[in-house]
């Protein structure tokens, strides 16, 4: 099979985002969808920590440390952008004004829960940051994230093991072997990676009836 | 005259007493007023609990105030990062309490009590560990947790300029929780990069009304730089 590379699952969610959403893109993976939005349309890029119209990274050299993402990477801020504090920015997030956010995940059920904050290791230092606030405000929530484990286990399962970031809160996942939608009758999925049939993905993501052709 | 500036950084912290409930501003470097921390370092105050987005990076701000062991409490929504060692090592001997609150519901809460609201609720943590064990209501088919205000003795923040009535204005993404913590704490010091005269800031700009801030403390950017 041809698995998709981080770019070119980082493509197919940018191509899924219509010009002028209010967009925030995850810590991570997600961060990559920007560079990804056609050049010629114009999207409006969120950070939590009170940016909208959040520009590219910077040049080298001309790094302002009091403009920085939610990864505390040094960003840049396009023209008609604006600065907010921390309750604003939030109630962007949590009162339903972003357009999409995009997420990553150590896992997300048939039915939309997402675990992405914690692996409820007991040695694990707990750090959730925004993540809930994303996850239950945003308009539609995009996961970004590879189909299997390391060990090859499915991050896709029928219930979260892994401590909840949010509750039937996902509409669509993208992952290197496919494009699913969060339905009421399971995952639809949409797009599968070349060389890789129906039978083998339901296969590779767990028990039969979790995946739905549509 | 009135006049809310202090001249200096240890005159600024010196009531601050044990036990206190202290906000500091920033998120990660931005907006941490790192020379008020290192004065009330100085100053001694123990058994303190902390209220911040994060729990410290490197040796210096929040997590030198952690390293110096003054710190009982921190109410934070994101310690771990990559250089939150000295907070690290503390949680891990369990010599630091740590209450992690989503980043949103710690911002309205710290709004909430600035703004003389109960109680609220929200839905972000409902069905989580954080959210275990909090009261819990459907309204209009959703399901939302019943979230309380946190209040502070002191808030410690970092603005762009202020005058001498406490209004503040602040630079770039530094604004973050500033503004907010500014409303929830009984006395708020804001470190500023420079004092100006009263009319100096536009009345249309101005973020932080001086009714929210008890003490302005001009501390240059060349010291204040990261």
């Amino acid at each position: 099979m041809n698995r998709w590379s981080r770019d070119e699952i980082a493509s197919r969610v940018a191509r899924d985002i219509p010009e002028g959403a209010y967009v925030n893109l995850g810590i991570g993976l997600p961060t990559l969808v920007a560079s990804h939005f056609a050049k010629d349309r114009e999207f409006f890029l969120h950070s939590e920590n009170g940016i909208l119209g959040m520009g590219p990274p910077p040049a080298p050299g001309h790094e302002d440390w009091d403009l920085i993402n939610a990864g505390k990477q040094p960003t840049t801020l396009l023209e008609g952008g604006a600065f907010f504090h921390h309750a604003d920015s939030f109630a962007m997030m949590r009162g339903g004004h972003l357009d999409v956010c995009v997420l990553g995940a150590f896992q997300v059920s048939v039915t939309g829960d997402l675990a992405n904050w914690h692996t409820g290791a007991p040695d694990a230092i707990p750090a959730v940051g925004g993540a809930m606030d994303l996850a239950i405000g945003a308009k539609r929530v995009l996961v970004m994230m590879e189909h299997l484990t390391k060990k090859g286990e499915s991050k896709i399962v029928e219930r979260c093991t892994y401590p909840l970031t949010g509750i039937g809160c996902v509409n669509r996942i993208y992952t290197d072997l496919a494009i699913m939608d969060v339905t009421a009758r399971g995952l639809g999925v949409v797009e599968i990676c070349q060389g890789l049939s129906f039978e083998e993905l339901e296969r590779l993501t767990g028990k039969k009836g979790m995946l739905i052709e549509v | 005259m009135i006049s809310k500036v202090v001249e200096s950084l240890q005159a600024a912290v010196a009531d601050i007493e044990n036990g206190a409930t202290i906000m500091i501003g920033g998120f990660g470097t931005a907006g941490m007023p790192a020379e008020l921390i290192a004065a009330l370092v100085a100053q001694g105050a123990r058994e303190l609990t902390i209220v911040s987005n994060n729990a410290g990076n490197g040796d210096t701000g929040v997590a030198g105030l952690l390293k110096a062991k003054r710190v009982r409490k921190i109410i934070c929504s994101f310690p771990r990062q990559a250089d939150s060692y000295v907070f690290d090592a503390l949680y891990r001997a369990g010599e630091i309490e740590l209450e992690v609150v989503p980043q949103g519901n710690l911002v309205e809460r710290i709004r909430a009590a600035g703004a003389g609201i109960g109680a609220f609720f929200t839905p972000t943590g409902y069905g989580t560990l954080l959210g275990a064990g909090k009261e819990s209501r459907v309204i209009n088919g959703r399901h939302y947790l019943l979230e309380h205000p946190i209040h502070a003795d002191v808030a410690l923040i970092k603005a762009l300029k202020g005058d001498r009535w406490g209004n503040l204005v602040y630079r770039k993404a530094a604004r973050n929780f500033g503004p907010v913590m500014a409303t929830a704490a009984r006395c708020t010091i804001a470190q500023v990069e420079e004092v100006v005269n009263l009319g100096d800031l536009d009345p249309e700009a101005i973020v932080t009304p001086g009714i929210f801030v008890q003490r302005v403390v001009p501390t240059p950017r060349d010291t204040a730089r990261q």
